[in-house]
This record gives C-alpha cells, sequence and structure tokens, in this order.
C-alpha cells in the first residue's frame, strides 16, 4: 500500500546522473580543472606544499605519454569522482560521511567526517582531496566564493559532487514550474567549460538523453571496470 | 637453590619482591625524568598538529596513512605480550610461568593505552573521535557499522577493558599482603585496590575460577583484536592489503613482537631489581624457543603472501612487491627478514649460542624488524596507487618521528612507575599451600 512518503521517494528517484568524456575531444587545457576550483570553493594551495602533493583537485587532468622525444604524443584523461554504484569509499567510513543519495550520487557531508582518511585509501581513482590546513585563498579571491557551496574547515575529506548545487537548482525550478528536466539543463561548472564540448552531463535513467546515447557508444569505457565499482562516469577512447 | 626459587623461604621472596617498591636509585629517577620531558615533547608536538593540522605530518595524497597506523599496528602487536603469554601459560598450568605473567600482563595494558591513541591521534578532526562510539547524540546517527573501524573501536576497547581486569586480579592478594606498608598514602592505595581480601577459602576459589575464566575470555578477544586491526587494511581493496591471510599473519606478528618485547623486559627487570634467583635461565629458555618457533611461523607467512604475489604476477601488486624488493624499500625490507627471521634462528635455534644476553639481542631485533614489517605494509602499497599519475613519496615530518619517540618513553615511564607501585612478580604465587611451611 504506498504511502505518502513511498510516493516522494519514488519521485525524487527518477534521475541518475552520469557523465561521458569524449577522450578524442580532449585537448588537456584544463579549463575544467579551473572552472571546478571556482564554482566549488576549493582551496588553493601554495607552491610549498603543491611540491609535496597537497593540492586539492577535484578534478585532474592525467597525462599519458607515448614515443620518445621529439616524436611524443599525450594523451589526456581528465579524472573526477566517478560517482561509483558500488562506491569502495562508502563502506568503510564510521561516520557515514560518505554515503550514496537517492539520485545514486556519491556524497561527502563535510560536518560529518572527522578524518580517518580510510575513504581515500580505498579510492582505487584516488580521486578524494584532504584539507591538510584551514583552507585559504589569496587576497582577492576569497571575495568571489559561490555562496551555494560550503566552506570545508582543516581536518576533513572533500570531492567531486558532480555539482550538486546545480543539479538542485535544476531540479527545483524545473518542480515549481511543475515540469521534467530538460536534457541538458543540468551542466556542472566542469561541463560548462569545456571548450572542445568533451564532457556530456546528463540523465543516464532516460534512454534519449545524450548521455545515455553517448554512453551505448561503441567506444564507451569504464575505468577500472574490472573492479566492480560500477563508475557512472563513461570515457569514450580515441578512436585510434 | 637458584633453579628453583619456589625452594626460597617465603619471608625471603616477599622481602626481595616487595624491596623495589621501597627503594629507587638514581637511575631510576634518571630514567623517569627523561621518559617523562620526551613523553612532554610528544605532546606538545601533537599540540602542533591539533593547532595547525595534520599538513604538519609528512602525509599528502595519496599516502594518506603513515607513521601514526605503523606505530598503531605495532602497539597493539606488542600488547599480545601479556594476554596470549600468560593466558596460555595460565590455562595450561605450567609451573615456570610464575615470575613472568604479571611482566607480561602489564606490557599489555600500557601497550594497548598507548597503541589505542594513534587512530585519534591520526584523525583529521581529532576532538570530534568520539563519534565513532555509538551512543545517543544530537546528529539522530549511529556509527557505520559496516565500517571496519568501528569494529576496530570495539575490539580495542573491549581489549583495554579485558586486560586491566586481567591485570588487576592476580595483584588482588599482593594488594592485601601490602596493606600494611608504612607509607600511609600507599596503605590506603593498597588497602583499597585488596578490596578487602581476607584469604580465605571461598575468595581464593572465586579468584581462581576468575582467573581461569578470564584467561579464556582474554584469548579469545587477543586474537581477534589483531584480527580486526589487520582487517582495516584487508577489507580495503588496496594492491595487496586485499589478502586472505592478513589477519592470522598479523597475529602471529603481534605474538612475535610481544615476545620479544617480554624479554627485553624481563631481562631489564632481572638485572635492575635484582631477580637473577627469580628470573633464570631456564625462563629465557623458554621464551626464546617461543620466539624462535613464532620466528619460523612469520616467516612461512611472509614468504606465503609474497610467493602467492610474485607468481600471481598482477600488475598492480607486483608494483608494489617491486618497491618492496628491489625499489625504494628494499633496503628496509631485507633488513626486516635479516632480523625477524636470519638472526633470531641462528642465535635461538642454534642451542650453544642460546643466552640471555642473545636472547635479548634477537629480542632487539624482533621489534625494530616488526616495526618495518608494518612499515612495509602501509607505505609501499599506498606510493603505488592504481592510477599511475597519482603515485607520490612519503617521508614521516619532526612531528610525527617526535610522537613515535614519545610512545616509546611513555611505555617505559609507565613501566617504571608501576614497577615502583606494585611487586612486578606476583607474590603470592610463591605461597606455601600449607601454613606450617611459611618459614
Amino acid at each position: 500500500m504506498p504511502t505518502g512518503k513511498e510516493t516522494h521517494t519514488d519521485q525524487a528517484k527518477p534521475h541518475r546522473w552520469g557523465m561521458v568524456i569524449d577522450l578524442d575531444r580532449c585537448t588537456g587545457c584544463e579549463a575544467c580543472v579551473v572552472a571546478c576550483h571556482a564554482e566549488n570553493n576549493i582551496a588553493v594551495s601554495n607552491p610549498e606544499e603543491a611540491a609535496r602533493g597537497r593540492v586539492n583537485h577535484w578534478l585532474r587532468v592525467d597525462r599519458y605519454y607515448e614515443g620518445q622525444f621529439p616524436d611524443v604524443k599525450v594523451k589526456y584523461r581528465p579524472v573526477l569522482c566517478q560517482h561509483c554504484d558500488e562506491a569502495p569509499c562508502e563502506p568503510v567510513c564510521p561516520v557515514n560521511a560518505t554515503y550514496h543519495n537517492p539520485e545514486g550520487l556519491n556524497v561527502q557531508v563535510y560536518n560529518r567526517c572527522v578524518g580517518t582518511f580510510y575513504c581515500a585509501n580505498n579510492c582505487p581513482y584516488t580521486v578524494r582531496s584532504f584539507n591538510w590546513f584551514d583552507p585559504q585563498w589569496p587576497e582577492p579571491m576569497q571575495l568571489q566564493h559561490n555562496p551555494d557551496v560550503s566552506l570545508r574547515p582543516g581536518g576533513v575529506m572533500e570531492k567531486c559532487t558532480f555539482c550538486i548545487q546545480r543539479i538542485k537548482r535544476v531540479e527545483e525550478s524545473a518542480d515549481a514550474g511543475s515540469r521534467p528536466v530538460a536534457d541538458g539543463e543540468v551542466q556542472p561548472a566542469c561541463v560548462q567549460s569545456c571548450p572542445a564540448e568533451a564532457m556530456v552531463f546528463g540523465d543516464l535513467n532516460d534512454p534519449d538523453s545524450k548521455v545515455s546515447r553517448l554512453a551505448g557508444d561503441g567506444r564507451a569505457t569504464k575505468l577500472m571496470e574490472e573492479l566492480g565499482t560500477k563508475p557512472k562516469v563513461v570515457y569514450l577512447d580515441r578512436a585510434r | 637453590m637458584a633453579e628453583h626459587p619456589e625452594l626460597l623461604p617465603y619471608g625471603i621472596i616477599r622481602e626481595d619482591l616487595f624491596r623495589p617498591l621501597s627503594r629507587a636509585g638514581s637511575k631510576w629517577w634518571f630514567t623517569v625524568t627523561v621518559c617523562f620531558l620526551l613523553v612532554l615533547a610528544g605532546l606538545a608536538a601533537w599540540g602542533v598538529q591539533l593547532r595547525d593540522g595534520l599538513g604538519v605530518t609528512g602525509l599528502n595524497r595519496p599516502v594518506f596513512w603513515g607513521l601514526y597506523i605503523v606505530d598503531f599496528v605495532f602497539w597493539i602487536g606488542i600488547s599480545h605480550a601479556g594476554t596470549l603469554i600468560s593466558a596460555i601459560l595460565r590455562l595450561t598450568d605450567a609451573a615456570w610461568r610464575k615470575p613472568v605473567t604479571r611482566a607480561a600482563e602489564a606490557i599489555t595494558l600500557f601497550a594497548l593505552m598507548i597503541g589505542g591513541l594513534f587512530p585519534i591521534i591520526h584523525l583529521g578532526r581529532a576532538w570530534f573521535f568520539y563519534w565513532l562510539i555509538p551512543y545517543p547524540n544530537a546528529r539522530l546517527m549511529w556509527p557505520n557499522f559496516r565500517s571496519p573501524l568501528v569494529w576496530d573501536l570495539v575490539a580495542i576497547l573491549t581489549y583495554v577493558t579485558g586486560s586491566a581486569i586481567y591485570l588487576y586480579l592476580p595483584l588482588i592478594p599482593d594488594m592485601a599482603q601490602l596493606g600494611a606498608h608504612n607509607k600511609p598514602w600507599r596503605r590506603k592505595l593498597y588497602t583499597t585496590l585488596s578490596l578487602g581480601w581476607t584469604g580465605s577459602d571461598r575468595e581464593w576459589h572465586a579468584l581462581e575460577m576468575a582467573m581461569k575464566l578470564n584467561a579464556v575470555i582474554i584469548l579469545a578477544i587477543a586474537i581477534s583484536v589483531h584480527t580486526v586491526v589487520a582487517w582495516d587494511f584487508s577489507m580495503s581493496i588496496a594492491p595487496t592489503w586485499h589478502s586472505t591471510m592478513f589477519g592470522p599473519y598479523f597475529v602471529v606478528g603481534a605474538i612475535f613482537s610481544g615476545i620479544g618485547a617480554l624479554i627485553i623486559v624481563m631481562a631489564t627487570l632481572r638485572r635492575t631489581l635484582h631477580l637473577e634467583n627469580y628470573l633464570i635461565k631456564r625462563h629465557f629458555d623458554n621464551m626464546s624457543k617461543l620466539m624462535l618457533t613464532m620466528s619460523l611461523l612469520w616467516f612461512y607467512f611472509t614468504m606465503s603472501e609474497h610467493i602467492t604475489i610474485w607468481y600471481g604476477n598482477e600488475p598492480k601488486e607486483m608494483g608494489v612487491f617491486g618497491q618492496r624488493t628491489r625499489g625504494d624499500y628494499a633496503f628496509w625490507f631485507w633488513t626486516m627478514v635479516v632480523v625477524n627471521f636470519v638472526i633470531p634462528v641462528t642465535l635461538l635455534g642454534i642451542k650453544k649460542l642460546r643466552s640471555i644476553t642473545t636472547a635479548v639481542i634477537a629480542s632487539f631485533g624482533v621489534l625494530i624488524g616488526m616495526w618495518l614489517e608494518r612499515y612495509l605494509i602501509v607505505v609501499p602499497t599506498l606510493v603505488t596507487p592504481r592510477l599511475a599519475s597519482a603515485t607520490s613519496v612519503y617521508s614521516p615530518s619532526w612531528v610525527e618521528l617526535m610522537i613515535t619517540v614519545a610512545t616509546f618513553a611513555a611505555m617505559i615511564l609507565l613501566y617504571l612507575l608501576f614497577a615502583r607501585l606494585f611487586p612486578i612478580i606476583a607474590v603470592w604465587e610463591y605461597k606455601p599451600h600449607s601454613p606450617e611451611e611459611e618459614d
């Protein structure tokens, strides 16, 4: 017997957000990395800390080199949280700071995090960032903080949220207009900023969405799929 | 006579074993002061870390676990000295256990108190450590019982409680004997702790029963605790951590290092408290044989672990294997094999070479080797993540080193204080059964 509550959950569930990244289109310009920093109030590291591996990027562009100088080919692969359906980071957190939300997003609740690092150690993609110190922004960057995103204190883990604040905003405005969310209406900062349009974001539950169609492409692969993590980020391999 | 301390008159035994409580030499004061200062320095280092953040450590992405976790596993390992050795000896009713058990049980409690601090020290927000405890809270949340870290918390709290009781129970009859001590504050302490012990038959039976029961329970707890510690690693999917045999491997390593610690403590007590009549060559001989067994077992486990990785040749696991056996960590890996296997087997396996001195040398080697083993489990895996682009290096900072040193000082400090407050050998165990035998 359906109750009001169940109906509500069912309505909240139709989306399954996912991303497709076309490696053939990626030029490795890192506009996505900058956009991600600006959108999500990610703290800025300094040169000394960066040299020690203390950089907070929710999204990084991995480079793979082929051949010997001067005949070198570089391949790029933007790596962000894969929002795994079977996320290895989730069960190991003792305080439920990272969990699966009803829309399948792997979310991080900063206020619950005590910093055990277990999630980060168990992430095969190494996409989790830790706030080694209280966050800092060089003047005047603190003036451009995004009011939709909370600032994280030192000592907590953080990572890509698929720009959940943008997802929520679109969902709320769609709800207010009693209309479905249109395909392509939600755009995370990285997707929006990609000049080559290598990244596509959308609802994997909608078979007609651009992201679903691309995910069925012959070039589609998932990173380390063999681990059974069921990632929701799909890479389109280079054609050659 | 020295071969059988039981044959000494009970009055002399009492005299010998209670003497250290009332007299402290300059060496004792010196060591206590040095250790106390080191502990203060460690606390200061922790204070810096709490003030500035975990950035003061050498940790980075992807090496999120470092020296603190190594120390944690090491100290929990040391704690296995007391419980396992003392419980096994109690249950098998081995007569030679008498002068060994309390010394071992004290190691357990102190090593656990120290080891149990490390999971808190390594937290990003240490002041919220209690969020792992299930209690009614303003967050209206349970902790995540699926997380091995919650299992860890439960296991270690149980173990600390159990081993405190396990150390305390056999202390009761000695406390009653010390109730007539000449210093008023000591008299008060001992009378309170003796819980009104009169030494009636009923009390003795109850105590014997409680100690037997506790020995059985503590054995099960000890084994499960180190298995759970191992599961912190093996429940993950990191290359080489995800191993089915980590549970027993860690338990064996823990007992191995625990015996090493116990031999060193026994030799020190024998020397400084003049217990040559009590801790005799036979005790060291037996402990050496136990350590020899554990050395062979440890080698067997280490070999099984590495030979299967090598033969399986899975690229990610081989990355870690290469780091350990011929990469950045090769020197430490082969040092570990020498001090954990070659040296103990040579010194303790060849009868002519086996003596108190060689047992102590081998024990120091084993402690170093087992610390290295934990380092070689934690760090090489993390510096070689699955995506090569995230590869990093790790070297501990002064804060991590200071805190590590401070915990060794804390162990010595706690032990020295304990040996001044309580007889380190259970005196009542030597009490003759019939009253006429009392000198």
